[in-house]
């Protein structure tokens, strides 16, 4: 068990090592250096050579790709070229407020999207399932953009409830973004939502129509003895890579939802890095992002495991 | 013993059909069932027999309603009850034991918690009792270690383990009438043996009535008092376990009884022609009228009522029922099929060959080597003569499939070669082999689902071997693919049927039909039998037997059925976890001296006669791997001598007919022990 776990862990560290590499092999083939590409046209004379100080683009790429990376695992992500000050303050705040609306979203979304899922299967094709059906399986198919620009123009435009754009610095205390960050929070969430809802659904009538249910009703086990103790934990251990695909999937949605809606959260920063042509950040939100995914996979995959009794003894056994 | 527990009447069960017509599974079926009494439902797949031992529990199956009739379990209907009322019921006064019950218990779910459960729901018991109470069923069950056992998981017992805790678990609440829904069918023919073993004596034990519903006439001989036989939806005869077994008096029950191979019967057994009708096609008449030998044209347009005959104490649904009073002397009767010429060439020839499904390590990988030590099937020598049929008989695990899948160049070798003709050898690597090598050695499979392409007609399905092997197109391929149905018995109108459209003996065919497409010199039968009902596995057989004869062919066939085996083949090798225990003729295998595995088997099969009981000589358990050295049954065996059997492996001894048994007992005193 404790061996496979250090497995996991070993090909989650050689994927993101695999990434670092590509990302910094992406910047070095590129036309021009990381100074020549953010100063442009000004890329001449005194300030090209204090960005290249700074960046210590005078040695060689692989001395350079070793600093860099030793000092990532220090947890330092080097300079940012456009604020004009080390990358950790600017990550910061920013890792900070998407994590705020990431988990607002999968709190509400998850527990949402398993209740919703299990309602619909057990009153399969009765109004409960037909109603809650109909509507996962609209906002399945309407992208982020444009859910979120609905929700803006219909809630903060026409009926003027809440603010359309969020307007706090990056720096703005929790209270402050919670009260900002319902509309973000309802975008991002309905698709994820209703995606977990519909797997749900599909597992737990799987399961409904197993041999061992139809057994514990003829056992005479009451039905919702027989839902919780038989049903669901069988049915929601499959559900448990989903969630975490569509978590890392959240991901990508958060981006443009940030966008839409301006939130200052790592989304809008990655954009931003991109349009200013700050390498340096754009290295270093790579490496993050690939380390949310493969952190969050990991931590599914080890759920699997440590919940599953037979993999569970099959690990003890061997 | 007169007091009816629970009562049928006139029940019938149905669907709504696609188009909106009502549909019935189940028609006009009554029965009662007396304290003490055990009742076995006998039928093909489709009878209606499990959806009866059902609503016999008040359940009705999700899509299927009640059309009318009422189920009284003490004169209450249990089909108007509310799902509260009968959670009183369910577990406590009637249990069920399940068919498969790796699948129906709960796999999240300690054993001990599920029997536990039932305990909780239905006795009144305080936790200290329950643990009590928990390990003495695990004990009356007759598992190991009852204590221990509690806490397991139920993927870590075996299929019998498994359904002994269904047992237990059912026993938990005391329950006054038990159902049985194909308790010991997918079990190995020892363990089931044993798990019936348990069952009479729990009902004597307990004097608990039970309901056994099988398709298997060999268990259900085993166990009943009381046969109820059902076909098509309707019961069509009923009466004293003896009499319907000994004395059918129906035609279909008649008919059954006799494409069941027996033990004490060389041959094929007859088969009856057609299916059993698809539910909502009979309209008018008899529903066994396409398939019965004594229909007269009254039976096609009346459909005759079940009538009781009072001196047989027998109800019977046949207008010509008194046409088989005192006729059936006959029914150890079967077909004799042509033996084969032993003088014939070999076609295959296995030599020592070992099989392992060891991973390679990596170094013995650049060597292209395997290194296991034990490998799943070891030493096997085995001469194919042109035109036999050799079986391999094991329970699960034995190493059957492993040996033909080997043949077909499927799995590679670890040691030994295996020779086609001429002593030519094969290569272990499929891709290796030469096209017409491929095209000589074909194998069936067992489950015609998995092997027919779901998404191809018939047509499509026969003529890829043609155009792969012969470059056939055109009017030539058609008249081919005409040909090869013609030859499995079935019409050209079924070219452009799908497989789903078929019944499971027509799939077979098909699968069959493909198979001799390729005119092969050598067909691999796995199991091709084990999922059809009998009448329609009697078909099959005569059908492969027919082709062989006409065409020459060599059949290598697996199976776990003794008796199937007799009626197939000339000569059987028996094999024990992957070793070869004894080989011969197939009319000796089936006489003393036998190899103790052999003998073990034998005493296990299941006749469809209450008068010949299994003997059971050896424990039912499971062994995961072969032993080390030594013989491969000694952690079974019955007869073992001492640590001989532990240190050596034993000889092999011909015997006087020509079987050859590999046991370190000298055969003259095996014989005289078996006597
Ligand atoms: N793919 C596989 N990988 C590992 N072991 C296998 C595999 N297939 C079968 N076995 C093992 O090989 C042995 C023989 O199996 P098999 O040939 O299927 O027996 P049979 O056909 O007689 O039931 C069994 O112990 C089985 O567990
Ligand atoms: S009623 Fe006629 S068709 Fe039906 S079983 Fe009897 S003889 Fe055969
Ligand atoms: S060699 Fe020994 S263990 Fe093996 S079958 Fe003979 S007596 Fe039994
Ligand atoms: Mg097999």
């Amino acid at each position: 068990m404790l061996l496979l776990i250090l497995k996991r862990i070993g090909l989650g560290l050689i994927t993101l090592f695999i990434v670092s590499l590509i990302t910094f092999v992406g910047v070095e083939v590129l036309p021009g250096d990381a100074c020549t590409t953010y100063l442009e046209r000004e890329a001449y004379g005194a300030a090209l050579d204090t960005c290249i100080k700074r960046l210590g683009l005078d040695v060689p790429a692989y001395e350079r790709y070793l600093d860099w990376a030793s000092n990532v695992v220090r947890g330092d992500f080097g300079y940012s070229l456009s604020g004009e000050m080390p990358i950790n303050e600017v990550l910061g705040p920013r890792v900070k407020n998407s994590l705020v609306l990431a988990s607002v979203s999968i709190l509400i979304g998850i527990p949402l999207a398993i209740v919703l899922g299990i309602i619909t299967a057990l009153w399969r094709d009765k109004l409960p399932d037909i109603m809650i059906s109909t509507i996962t399986i609209f906002s399945m198919t309407i992208p982020e953009f444009i859910s979120a620009t609905l929700l803006i123009l219909i809630v903060a435009i026409w009926l003027g409830w809440l603010p359309g754009i969020v307007i706090i610095p990056s720096d703005a205390t929790f209270y402050e973004l919670l009260s900002n960050i319902i509309l973000p929070v309802v975008a991002i969430s309905m698709i994820m939502t209703a995606h977990m809802a519909r797997m749900v659904r599909s597992s737990v009538i799987q399961v409904m129509a197993s041999d061992y249910v139809q057994m514990a009703i003829l056992k005479g086990v009451p039905y919702w003895k027989m839902v919780f103790r038989h049903v669901l934990p069988n049915a929601l251990l499959p559900a448990i890579n989903v969630v975490a695909l569509t978590i890392a999937w959240l991901l990508g949605g958060v981006v443009v939802t940030e966008v839409v809606f301006n939130y200052p959260g790592l989304g809008r920063l990655v954009i931003e890095s991109i349009s200013n042509r700050d390498l340096p950040v754009v290295q270093a939100l790579a490496i993050i992002l690939a380390s949310i995914y493969v952190g969050i996979n990991l931590i599914a995959d080890l759920m699997t495991l440590m919940l599953n009794p037979r993999l569970k003894s099959l690990q003890i056994r061997k | 013993m007169n007091e009816i527990i629970e009562s049928v009447k006139d029940l019938s069960i149905g669907f709504n059909s696609q188009k909106g017509k009502q549909i019935s599974i189940l028609r006009n079926v009554s029965t009662n069932i007396k304290k003490g009494e055990t009742v076995g439902i006998v039928g093909e797949s489709g009878s209606g027999k499990s959806t009866l031992a059902l609503a016999m529990m008040g359940y009705i199956k999700q899509g299927l309603f009640p059309l009318k009739g009422e189920c009284l379990f003490k004169s209450e209907d249990l089909l108007k009850m509310s799902s509260r009322q009968l959670e009183k019921i369910r577990g406590r006064k009637i249990a069920m034991i399940p068919q498969n019950a790796g699948q129906a218990l709960t796999p999240n779910l300690k054993i001990g918690y599920q029997i536990d459960e039932a305990l909780k729901l239905h006795t009144e018991l305080n936790k200290t009792e329950r643990d009590k109470k928990i390990s003495e069923l695990l004990n009356k069950v007759r598992l190991p270690s009852p204590e221990t056992m509690a806490f397991r998981y139920p993927h870590e017992l075996s299929g019998g383990q498994q359904q002994r805790v269904a047992v237990a678990m059912a026993l938990a609440g005391k329950p006054d009438l038990l159902l049985l829904d194909e308790p010991t069918t997918g079990l190995d023919v020892t363990t089931q043996a044993h798990v019936l073993e348990l069952l009479r004596f729990i009902a004597k034990d307990t004097g608990t009535s039970m309901i056994y519903v099988s398709h298997d006439l060999g268990a259900i001989a085993q166990v009943s008092d009381r046969i109820v036989v059902m076909y098509a939806g309707e019961i069509v005869l009923e009466g004293p376990a003896r009499k319907i077994l000994k004395e059918p008096i129906h035609p279909y029950t008649y008919g059954l009884l006799k494409s069941i191979p027996k033990l004490s019967l060389a041959g094929l057994p007859a088969s009856m022609p057609g299916s059993q009708p698809q539910p909502g096609s009979i309209n008018e008449g008899c529903s066994f009228y396409d398939r019965c030998n004594l229909a007269t044209d009254n039976c096609k347009k009346n459909s005759p009522d079940l009538e009781h005959i009072k001196e047989l104490d027998t109800n019977v649904r046949c207008f010509n029922y008194k046409e088989l009073i005192n006729k059936n002397n006959n029914l150890q009767t079967s077909i004799t099929k042509k033996s084969n010429n032993s003088e014939a060439n070999e076609v295959l020839n296995l030599k020592d060959v070992s099989i392992s499904y060891a991973k390679q390590k990596f170094f013995d990988q650049l060597l292209n080597k395997i290194s296991d030590q034990n490998p799943t099937v070891k030493d096997i020598n085995i001469d194919i003569k042109k035109g036999e049929t050799i079986a391999l008989v094991g329970e699960s695990g034995s190493g059957k499939s492993t040996i033909l899948k080997s043949i077909a160049g499927l799995l590679k070798t670890k040691d030994g070669q295996i020779k086609f003709e001429n002593d030519r050898i094969l290569s272990s690597d499929l891709k290796m082999r030469n096209p017409n090598d491929l095209r000589a050695i074909q194998l069936i499979f067992q489950n015609p689902d998995e092997s027919l392409n779901p998404n191809h007609t018939v047509e499509q399905i026969l003529s890829q071997p043609l155009k792969l092997y012969f470059n056939l197109s055109g009017e030539e391929l058609k008249k081919n693919i005409i040909d090869l149905l013609k030859k499995v018995r079935l019409g050209e109108f079924y070219m452009s049927r799908y497989p789903r459209q078929l019944s499971g003996g027509e799939k077979q065919r098909v699968a069959v039909a493909r198979a001799f497409a390729a005119k092969p010199d050598i067909i691999l039968c796995d199991e091709v039998t084990s999922a059809l009902d009998v009448s329609v596995q009697a078909a099959v057989l005569n059908l492969l037997q027919q082709l062989k004869e006409d065409l020459g062919t060599t059949y290598v066939f697996v199976s776990h059925d003794l008796a199937v085996v007799r009626a197939i083949s000339d000569r059987v090798a028996v094999l024990y976890q992957g070793r070869l225990c004894e080989i011969g003729p197939s009319q000796n295998v089936y006489k003393f001296p036998s190899h103790p595995y052999t003998e073990v088997l034998l005493g296990a099969v299941l006749e469809p006669d209450p008068d010949i009981k299994p003997k059971l000589v050896a424990e039912d358990i499971v062994e995961e791997k072969p032993p080390e050295k030594g013989c491969s049954f000694q952690g079974r065996c019955p007869r073992k001598i001492g640590d001989i059997c532990n240190s050596e492996v034993p000889p092999w001894q011909i015997g006087e007919n020509g079987n050859a048994i590999r046991c370190h007992i000298n055969i003259e005193e095996l014989a005289s022990l078996q006597q």
